[in-house]
């Protein structure tokens, strides 16, 4: 495993197990991600990718079978521990989800209802400031800045994941949880999350899951490879996809898994 | 390595490997000739040489334009990256090689029309070493073997000390016979274009260590005393 | 299937068997088509019927037969407030041929035992009538009203004549002097319940409903709404839950009467609740529409996506929070339907509230919920069992005034509704 001494580490994993029922979803994954890097997940369907980027913001409180065991710290503090608020993680832990999302409210209450149940805004100007920077960040305000009023439904599919993106920036939190954000884009939809994730590298950390290899590739500092809930792999993106360690790894880049 | 899932991708690399197989194969083949073609003075054969280049040259004008259509429609990563990459050098390298082999043959013609002179017995000899690394350097890309390549690389050391040998003969032997110094000077060029090709052949082995193994030989390569040196 | 001819292309034509087939299959299509048009026309039919009956039944309660009368004022009956008196008086002045007893009390017979109250009004309106003589227009009796509506025989001598003759002669002579009138009905839209067809009137029933309405509505939308949230969201799926799903599911299948005996059971004997009063039928009413409200409401919390929930939820909401801010606006029109449903249901529910014992006859309108009061369904119970053949077509009446109400709420609801629909 690889590790630049010079970043701190964001998030800490160690020995993540997750379990559905019966079915051991997630093995021993150790794996560190640091302050203001791209790292990328990839794997076949159901390796676990996406299991464990739900664990990071506890979105796997939500299914009743889910137990999750081993230490997963945010700067330092267990997210599992008792006395953790859920609500306070998940405005520091961001997610974009797979298929756009956006709630069936105006432009401006999308992107403004983060900051309002988080109380970040003392007035309506501060909370106009708040839904404009972030429009503005996700590349959205030039397309939409005249209709700030309309549902956020009547956007296109590039629009709409690009406005989920803008309302997880507008809580600030310190890292954003993609899962396959662009899967459902077209080639220039796609660019310009990408273009949106290089941007954003300054200000936030970026945990992405992705089919594409060639996305993780474009995107991503570091990439972890996963394969039946192991992490098999991770290191940087250029050793990854220029020289594997692991002949899984090497199998699944170039495509000879059957 | 198993094979891919989209069948046809490997069946473009294979086409690739064998291209380059068959670049090798020939390039060996004008070398031999050449070396017939001088030391049986046989004429006729160092034309055909010179000829056959044009054959080499057509070959690595097809490896490069199938290397870019792979990389452009294929996104290749990891080892095919490295494979194809690698072919693209290895027939570059293949090409000079047969360049030389023409070389020694155009030259050979010329040798032809003067008196036998002794040392090409010694450039024979310089060629017959080369010639064997190269089969070897082929022999291992074909079987991907790393071990085989590193012995080739430090086989280069030989060729230079063959070389320098060489060179050392022909100078005594050109101030003792003044009437040689025509024919040894061609000889000296045959041979620099023969210690070329060991080169190119040790080349070769670098490039299949990175493709094998994914990071570049380690080390200078070993040389023997340079020719310059007093 | 065979085919025999050498190009591909004809390979693709279907043979004998496969059109045939395809023929079958747009046939069946049609027939299954004929059928269910057949079916909605049958319906229709059957329901065009039911309205025709009613509605050709109860038209004519709209209107109530009135006879003019020149009363006297004269300042003693009015002192003794014996305004039957003066109503007598003016119909002895009228026929001064009547003498004796007997057929006085048939003349007096022609009117309705309830027109003094039309005297105190104009006098309580306008004291300075006293010693006037002025001509009013009086309700007549309930069978002189179903005589000029002519659903009974007017032929004298026949037999099973409701009115005399002599009765049959006076009002004849009253009509030929244009002093009989069909009026528009109002005291069967304003009055209270009455033993006499001619006074009794819908709008204590209406009350009744209303308030019956309102208190189910009070109680069973919050409670069924937060039940539907509670087992929607926020019960853990475990066998406890399972078995009050299957119970609430049970529920909405019970017999509305046993609600009635519960009703009667817990709000009447073991709270005290006062009998016949609207409180008890809403809470009873609750009761009932509170499995259809549960279930509704479930199934329209189940439709909203759960892309929306995690959008909310990745955001840091609260699941509180989900609920208020997004899954409840979004399932709203759905559980407006099932509200609806469960309303219209209650509204027409007459056994439950017959245990209660709505089923009291009450004449005064009721001024609270805690008053007695009949429902609507029950009035039309109540008028269907009378025996005087002017309620037969007042229960016609009190059905279409059912019917109206039921569509004028379903208006407000589907109006409510509207509103609250948003676009995905």
């Amino acid at each position: 495993m690889s590790h630049s001494p010079s970043l701190p580490a964001k998030v800490r994993a160690r020995d993540i197990n997750v379990h559905y029922g019966d079915k051991h979803a997630l093995k021993h994954v150790d794996l560190d991600i640091h302050a203001h890097e791209v790292v990328a997940l990839i794997g076949p369907s159901g390796c676990g990718k996406s299991t464990f980027l739900r664990c990071i913001n506890r979105m796997n409180d939500q299914v009743d079978s889910a137990r999750v065991t081993g230490l997963l710290t945010l700067d330092g503090d267990d997210i599992y521990d008792r006395a953790v608020d859920v609500v306070q993680l998940r405005a520091r832990v961001g997610m974009v989800f797979q298929k756009p999302n956006p709630f069936p409210k105006s432009i401006f209450d999308n992107v403004a209802y983060g900051p309002r149940i988080h109380g970040m805004a003392r007035d309506q100007a501060e909370l106009d400031e708040i839904v404009m920077t972030s429009l503005e960040r996700a590349g959205l305000l030039a397309e939409v800045r005249d209709r700030l009023d309309e549902p956020g439904t009547s956007l296109s599919g590039g629009q709409q994941q690009r406005l989920c993106i803008a309302r997880a920036i507008a809580v600030s939190p310190e890292l954003i949880l993609m899962d396959e954000p662009c899967s459902a884009l077209d080639p220039i939809a796609t660019a310009r999350v990408e273009e949106l994730i290089d941007e954003s590298r300054e200000n936030f950390t970026i945990v992405i899951v992705t089919h594409s290899m060639q996305q993780a590739a474009r995107v991503s500092q570091r990439t972890a490879f996963f394969h039946l809930g192991e992490l098999v792999e991770v290191g940087d993106t250029e050793q990854i996809f220029t020289n594997p360690q692991h002949p899984l790894t090497q199998g699944y880049i170039t495509g000879r898994f059957g | 390595m198993s094979e891919h899932t989209v069948k046809s991708f490997d069946e473009e690399l294979s086409h690739l490997s064998n291209t380059i197989a068959r670049m090798g194969g020939l390039a060996e083949a004008q070398l031999g000739a050449a070396l017939q073609a001088l030391g049986n003075r046989d004429s006729d054969l160092a034309v055909r040489v010179v000829a056959a280049d044009a054959q080499v040259d057509e070959l690595e004008q097809e490896v490069q334009h199938f290397t870019v259509r792979l990389l452009a429609l294929r996104q290749p990563v990891a080892a095919d990256l490295r494979q194809i990459v690698a072919a693209l050098k290895i027939a570059s390298e293949l090409e000079r090689i047969a360049d030389y082999a023409a070389n020694v043959a155009k030259r050979a013609l010329v040798l032809n029309q003067q008196a036998a002179v002794k040392p090409v017995g010694a450039v024979i000899n310089l060629a017959r070493l080369v010639q064997s690394i190269l089969k070897d350097i082929m022999d291992a890309y074909v079987e991907q073997d790393v071990d085989k390549a590193i012995g080739v690389w430090n086989r280069d050391e030989e060729v230079d000390d063959l070389y320098t040998g060489l060179f050392r003969e022909l100078i005594t032997y050109m101030m003792e016979d003044p009437r040689t110094i025509t024919a040894c000077t061609h000889l000296m060029f045959m041979a620099k274009n023969i210690e070329r090709i060991g080169d190119h052949a040790t080349n070769i082995a670098e490039t299949l260590h990175f493709l094998v193994v994914g990071t570049p030989l380690k080390g200078s390569r070993p040389k023997g005393p340079s020719v310059e040196a007093p | 299937m065979t085919d025999n001819s050498p190009t591909a292309a004809a390979a693709h034509r279907p043979s004998l068997d496969a059109a045939a087939h395809v023929r079958r299959r747009y046939a069946a299509e049609r027939r299954f088509k004929a059928i269910g048009l057949g079916a909605i026309f049958l319906a229709l039919g059957f329901l065009a019927i039911l309205l025709w009956t009613i509605v050709s039944n109860g038209l004519s309660a709209f209107m109530q037969t009135y006879i003019r009368v020149d009363v006297r004022f004269d300042a003693e009956s009015i002192a003794g407030e014996d305004y039957q008196g003066a109503i007598k008086s003016a119909l002895y002045a009228r026929f001064p041929a009547v003498e004796s007893r007997g057929e006085r009390r048939e003349l007096a017979a022609l009117l309705s035992s309830g027109a003094d109250t039309a005297l105190r009004r104009m006098l309580t309106a306008d004291p300075s009538l006293v010693g006037t003589t002025k001509p009013v227009w009086l309700v007549a009796s309930d069978d002189v009203d179903m005589a000029i509506k002519g659903h009974i025989s007017r032929q004298p001598g026949a037999s099973g004549n409701r009115l005399t003759d002599r009765q049959l002669g006076w009002l004849g002579e009253l009509e030929a002097a244009g002093t009989v009138e069909k009026r528009f009905n109002t005291i069967l839209l304003s009055s209270g319940d009455s033993r006499e067809p001619e006074l009794a009137g819908l709008w204590g029933a209406v009350v009744g409903s209303v308030f019956s309405l309102v208190i189910t509505l009070i109680v069973s939308f919050p409670l069924g709404v937060a039940t539907a949230v509670y087992l929607e969201e926020f019960a853990p799926k475990n066998r406890w839950t399972a078995l009050i799903e299957v119970n609430i599911n049970n529920l909405a299948a019970v017999p509305s009467v046993v609600f009635g005996l519960l009703g009667l059971a817990i709000f009447l004997n073991f709270l005290g609740m006062p009998r016949s009063a609207p409180l008890v039928g809403g809470l009873v009413l609750a009761l009932i529409c509170l499995p259809t409200i549960i279930i509704a409401g479930r199934a329209a919390l189940k439709a909203v996506p759960p892309s929306i929930r995690e959008a909310a939820l990745g955001l840091g909401a609260s699941r509180l929070q989900v609920v208020n801010d997004h899954v409840l606006p979004l399932a709203m029109p759905g559980i407006m339907t099932g509200t609806i449903l469960g309303m219209a249901h209650a509204l027409g529910e007459t056994a439950p509230l017959l245990m209660i014992g709505m089923v009291a006859f009450i004449v005064d309108i009721p001024a609270s919920p805690l008053d007695p009061s009949a429902v609507l369904p029950v009035q039309v119970y109540l008028w269907a069992d009378s025996p005087e053949r002017a309620f037969v077509e007042r229960t016609s009446a009190a059905i279409m005034a059912l019917l109206l109400f039921l569509g004028a709420m379903n208006l407000a609801a589907i109006l409510l509704r509207k509103k609250f629909e948003r676009r995905w």
